[in-house]
């Protein structure tokens, strides 16, 4: 027994969990270093960089071997991670997200000498529960590991110690934060205590097979909580309200991971909640089926991508101004997840992590010109970028692609992802039952409306940077050859998505299972 | 070079050239600018030295194109990168190149930040470009869109007063339709999924399911009427049409000199042939329950574009409002299609005559325009009731105003002539009243153009400011408005080019969608059959 369990997490678990080992050591070595004064040697931000870009080079490599082997699901550690196709992909978007943040604020000198390797530490904690999040295979590891990122988040958001703002930021986030954790800790027991598993797989079996007896409407609850905290992670209205003053209290290198990372992560989840819930629950059970769960998510996506954009019209700080946009980002991506959930439509998941990808690349984009103009301007609202466009046309340029992404016009990611996922929500409407159609149509023609919102929204920023004129100082310091390397990386990943589209295509449709002609 | 080198280099080589333009020194003006112009005169070069022969020389495939380009994009989408031309397309292409380098041409007065300046407008020309060869909804759909941002920054850096409401209005206005046709392409996607090699964005494709060629496929008659009335507006809202149209003003008075041409000569035509392309070919039951829509859409345009142009005092919007007014007998030319007639006869000439629309505005629009800011650079207003006695003080620039003016105006022998006088006599077995009303629409015509020749080129002196200005043309915009005086006159007498180029293609469309329309007549039938056997 005990041979063949150790066998199992050496041979089978570990190599698999290679990822999450490699950020692990990255931690440790961060800790240690700033123990032995190795950090005087080599920087806490070289170490975080080269262990973040590992542990990504490690999950394009697993990505890379499960693409040529066709898709294999392996339960890790007994059963309460699993590493997924979905899972690793998430995995290399999270550590990517990571790595490019290190690198940012590496020139934007956020962290100084001395509060490097906490500030990397806290970094990588939160990489690490957002991959630990995307392969949770146990509900109690959903929610230990969605700590895990929520947490080294607080800290990341009040970094900055002086600023009262950035405090009452973290604070909130994590009063929000604590709430949310409960509620979802207390439906994992609603759910647990109901069927005796938590385990995901477990659980579908025994919803599928229809044999619940009673307790239909406490799984439903149950369900319910842990949507609402996953909504929390994802900032779905009504569960948004913590995002715009924790962006606005973080720095904006922070707050552009927290708007990617632990979001894609938390999406993993939510997919997980709709296939553990049955397609077809019997009348009387009071168990929630995936497409009620899909009308709901449904409203909350309306809600978001239309709360988010009217939100976002009246911000002057353009970190609140991103917060918003992020919020109805939330909305657009949670149709590929309606689609699915409406009609079994497993191209809605493709475009999701498709337009996840593409998403990534946009925010951290929009949220590094952020970080630039702080630095060479001191200030964070649209007022400050005003003519920013001509003088630095890197900068211009970077915001303007990133602007066209989030808008989602083509040649960008953000545009591939967004038809993606809004031909997934038709074809759901279409082919699933008549029920839906309206829901899954009418989130749709929301989308469509929001689209053109949107516009607005991010054209400000566009607008700000070229029409208005400069009246900053004269001598605008130089933007590092560092962030501009990460501007353009940026920049090229949003285009890449938009134009060489079939490689990352053929990726999300084999991660979700969609077979391809 | 294949048809793929061929064409992706027509399209791409302003695009390129906006990359290299990055390169150069921002100071040296004289060196971007030479470069940017000779990138367009290649391209025109390149379209009438390689294309247009080649074009002749190939015979059409089984779907009416010929150069046809097919290459996977995203093979497990459906998506390909595809090219093609047929006799709709071509003189559209044709038309974009030499409009395009007549912009360019114009662009000579344009000093602040000139390097951005050019790049924008390659950008553009590639996003104009691609949208006529795209032989794929979202390579279309991407086309279209690309034309977008760099407009609107022509518009909102280099643009007059007003330059950022017009942007944005522009802006706005255009993405509520490509929202709309996008949700088109989803349905259009969705639909064909049941074709060999799944669901697809390919046109040919498309317009055999929408024609009722396909035997297990079809687009139901209630789908199609929602998707046509959604293309109908998008494409409405770039044609322009009434009530679509306020964007238009703005943009065309706020732009630069050359980005109204482009505006006028090409961006509009956009509208007209995504109707041609898209609209009609997939969906025609949608335009058979829309026929009557479109063509009294047509004919307010005509009439309500006339009067507005009749009160202007703006010479740059009375020429807008012009343009409103001739696109509107694009869409008469288009709309006026009696599917319950089997002959399409009719149909077709109004259909050719709306080609030839497009073309001939395409020249006098591109024309006046330019002379409009040929008098704007010297006397810096536009106001027409402060001018007068130009064709005394600039004889030259005078005469070619009027030869344009009356070649718009649809006087025979001039190119706008066709273009008007096709789709009205067509129209008289759709609709008597609309034909009445529509010819109406040439006399008011006349009306505001002769009362703005009177006001601007006759009479005895010129009252405005800055009279002293007034000087001839030069050298370069003589040749500008020369070789639009030429053009207008050539098309005018010999019409033959335009309309042997597209009738084959313009019978294709009238015959796939009378055909569609008589296939889903005959599966009703043959559905109730079956449902009253079982």
């Amino acid at each position: 027994m005990l041979a063949r369990l150790a066998d199992d997490t050496l041979r089978g678990s570990l190599p698999l969990f290679l990822p999450e080992l490699v950020v692990v050591a990255t931690i440790v070595l961060l800790l240690l270093g700033r123990v032995s004064g190795f950090d005087r040697l080599i920087g806490p931000a070289v170490v975080a960089l080269v262990g973040s870009a590992t542990a990504c080079g490690v999950a394009v490599m697993q990505l890379d071997a499960m693409f040529a082997a066709g898709r294999t699901d392996a339960p890790l550690f007994s059963g309460l991670l699993s590493c997924t196709y979905v899972g690793v992909y998430v995995k290399v978007l999270a550590a990517a997200a990571a790595a490019f943040t290190v690198l940012l604020t590496g020139t934007t000198k956020l962290p100084d000498r001395e509060d490097g390797p906490d500030y990397y530490t806290m970094l990588l904690g939160v990489t690490l529960g957002a991959m630990l999040t995307a392969s949770a295979e146990h509900l109690l590891m959903v929610v230990v590991a969605i700590e895990m990122m929520s947490v080294p988040g607080y800290v990341l958001v009040g970094f900055q110690k002086g600023r009262a703002k950035s405090g009452e930021a973290a604070l909130k986030y994590l009063v929000f934060g604590s709430g949310a954790s409960g509620t979802m800790l207390y439906g994992t027991s609603l759910i647990a205590g109901t069927l005796g598993t938590a385990s995901l797989d477990e659980i579908g079996v025994v919803l599928a097979a229809g044999t619940l007896p009673a307790g239909g409407t406490a799984v439903s609850l149950g369900v319910l909580f842990l949507t609402a905290g996953v909504a929390f992670k994802l900032s779905l209205v009504p569960f948004h309200f913590w995002s715009p003053d924790a962006y606005e209290g973080a720095p904006a290198e922070a707050a552009g991971f927290l708007s990617v990372a632990p979001k894609v992560a938390a999406f993993v989840v939510l997919v997980r909640l709709v296939e553990m819930l049955p397609a077809d629950a019997a009348a009387g059970s009071g168990l929630i089926d995936t497409p009620r769960f899909g009308m709901l998510l449904a409203g909350l996506s309306a809600a978001s991508m239309t709360l988010g954009n009217l939100g976002a019209f009246f911000q002057r700080d353009l970190k609140r101004l991103l917060a918003y946009s992020s919020i109805s980002h939330a909305g657009y991506l949670t149709m590929g997840v309606v689609a699915f959930a409406c009609a079994g439509d497993r191209q809605g998941l493709s475009g999701l992590l498709y337009y996840s990808a593409a998403y990534v690349a946009m925010n951290l984009g929009l949220f590094a010109v952020v970080a630039v103009v702080r630095r060479l301007t001191r200030g964070e609202s649209v007022d400050a970028v005003a003519g920013i466009g001509t003088r630095k046309p890197v900068l211009g340029l970077a915001a303007v692609v990133c602007a066209v992404g989030l808008i989602g016009l083509p040649p960008t990611g953000g545009f591939i992802g967004k038809i993606a996922v809004f031909a997934a929500t038709y074809a759901a409407g279409l082919n699933g039952s008549a029920a839906v159609t309206p829901w899954c149509w009418g989130l749709l023609a929301c989308a469509g409306v929001n689209t053109v919102l949107g516009l607005f929204v991010y054209l400000r920023i566009v607008k700000a940077m070229y029409f208005e004129p400069y009246d900053g100082p004269a001598d605008l310091p130089r933007v590092h050859p560092v962030e501009v390397g990460c501007l353009l990386l940026a920049l090229a990943a949003v285009v890449a998505t938009g134009v060489t589209i079939a490689p990352l295509s053929a990726v999300t449709d084999a991660a979700v299972g969609v077979s391809t002609p | 070079m294949t048809d793929a080198a061929l064409l992706s280099l027509v399209v791409f080589l302003p695009a390129l050239s906006a990359g290299a333009i990055v390169a150069f020194d921002g100071e040296n003006r004289g060196a971007i600018r030479r470069f940017a112009n000779l990138t367009t005169l290649a391209v025109v070069g390149l379209l009438f030295g390689l294309v247009l022969p080649r074009y002749l020389a190939q015979s059409p495939d089984e779907a009416g194109y010929r150069l046809v380009v097919d290459l996977p994009w995203v093979p497990g989408w459906g998506i390909g990168y595809r090219l093609g031309l047929d006799g709709l397309s071509l003189p559209l292409l044709l038309l974009t190149g030499v409009v395009s380098h007549l912009a360019m041409w114009a662009s000579a007065g344009i000093t602040k930040q000139t390097k951005g300046y050019l790049i924008l407008f390659l950008l553009l020309e590639t996003g104009m470009l691609g949208s006529f060869v795209a032989l794929d909804f979202l390579l279309f759909y991407v086309f279209f869109e690309v034309m977008l941002l760099p407009m609107y920054f022509l518009i909102g850096l280099w643009g007059g007063p007003r330059k950022e409401y017009a942007a944005i209005k522009f802006f706005l206005y255009t993405l509520v339709g490509s929202v709309l046709m996008l949700i088109v392409m989803l349905m259009a996607y969705a639909g064909s999924s049941g074709v060999a090699g799944g669901a697809t964005f390919d046109l040919p494709t498309l317009t055999a399911i929408g024609s009722g060629r396909v035997d297990t496929v079809e687009f139901s008659g209630k789908v199609q009427c929602w998707a046509f009335a959604m293309l109908l507006i998008a494409f409405l809202i770039k044609l322009p049409a009434v009530p679509f149209h306020t964007w238009l003003p703005d943009a065309h008075v706020e732009a630069p000199t050359p980005v109204s041409m482009i505006l006028a000569g090409v961006l509009l035509k956009v509208g007209g042939y995504g109707l041609l392309r898209i609209a009609y070919p997939l969906f025609p039951l949608g335009a058979a329950y829309f026929a009557d829509v479109v063509v009294w859409l047509g004919v307010v345009s005509i009439l309500y574009g006339a009067f507005v142009a009749l009160a202007q005092t703006d010479f740059k919007r009375l020429v807008a409002y012009s343009s409103v007014s001739h696109m509107g007998y694009v869409l008469l030319g288009i709309g006026i299609w009696s599917p319950a007639a089997a002959d399409t006869a009719a149909w077709q000439m109004g259909m050719n005559g709306a080609v030839f629309q497009m073309i001939g505005h395409g020249i006098t629009s591109v024309g006046m325009f330019f002379l409009v800011g040929v008098l704007y650079d010297r006397v810096k207003h536009r106001d027409m009731r402060e001018m007068g006695g130009l064709l005394t003080v600039m004889p030259r620039y005078g005469g070619l105003s009027i030869g344009i003016f009356f070649a718009a105006m649809g006087l025979p022998g001039l190119c706008g002539f066709w273009g008007e006088v096709f789709p009205v006599l067509a129209a008289w077995s759709f609709s008597p009243w609309a034909t009445v009303l529509a010819a109406t629409g040439v006399i008011l015509t006349a009306g505001y153009m002769l009362f703005a020749v009177q006001r601007i080129y006759l009479g005895p002196r010129y009252i405005g400011p800055r009279g002293e200005q007034l000087v001839p043309m030069t050298a370069s915009e003589k040749w500008i408005a020369g070789l639009v005086m030429t053009a207008a006159v050539v098309f005018g007498v010999y019409p033959r080019p335009v309309f042997d180029v597209a009738g084959p293609a313009v019978a294709r469309i009238t015959a796939d969608a009378q055909t569609g329309v008589e296939t889903a007549e005959v599966r009703k039938v043959a559905r109730a059959e079956n449902e009253a056997t079982q």
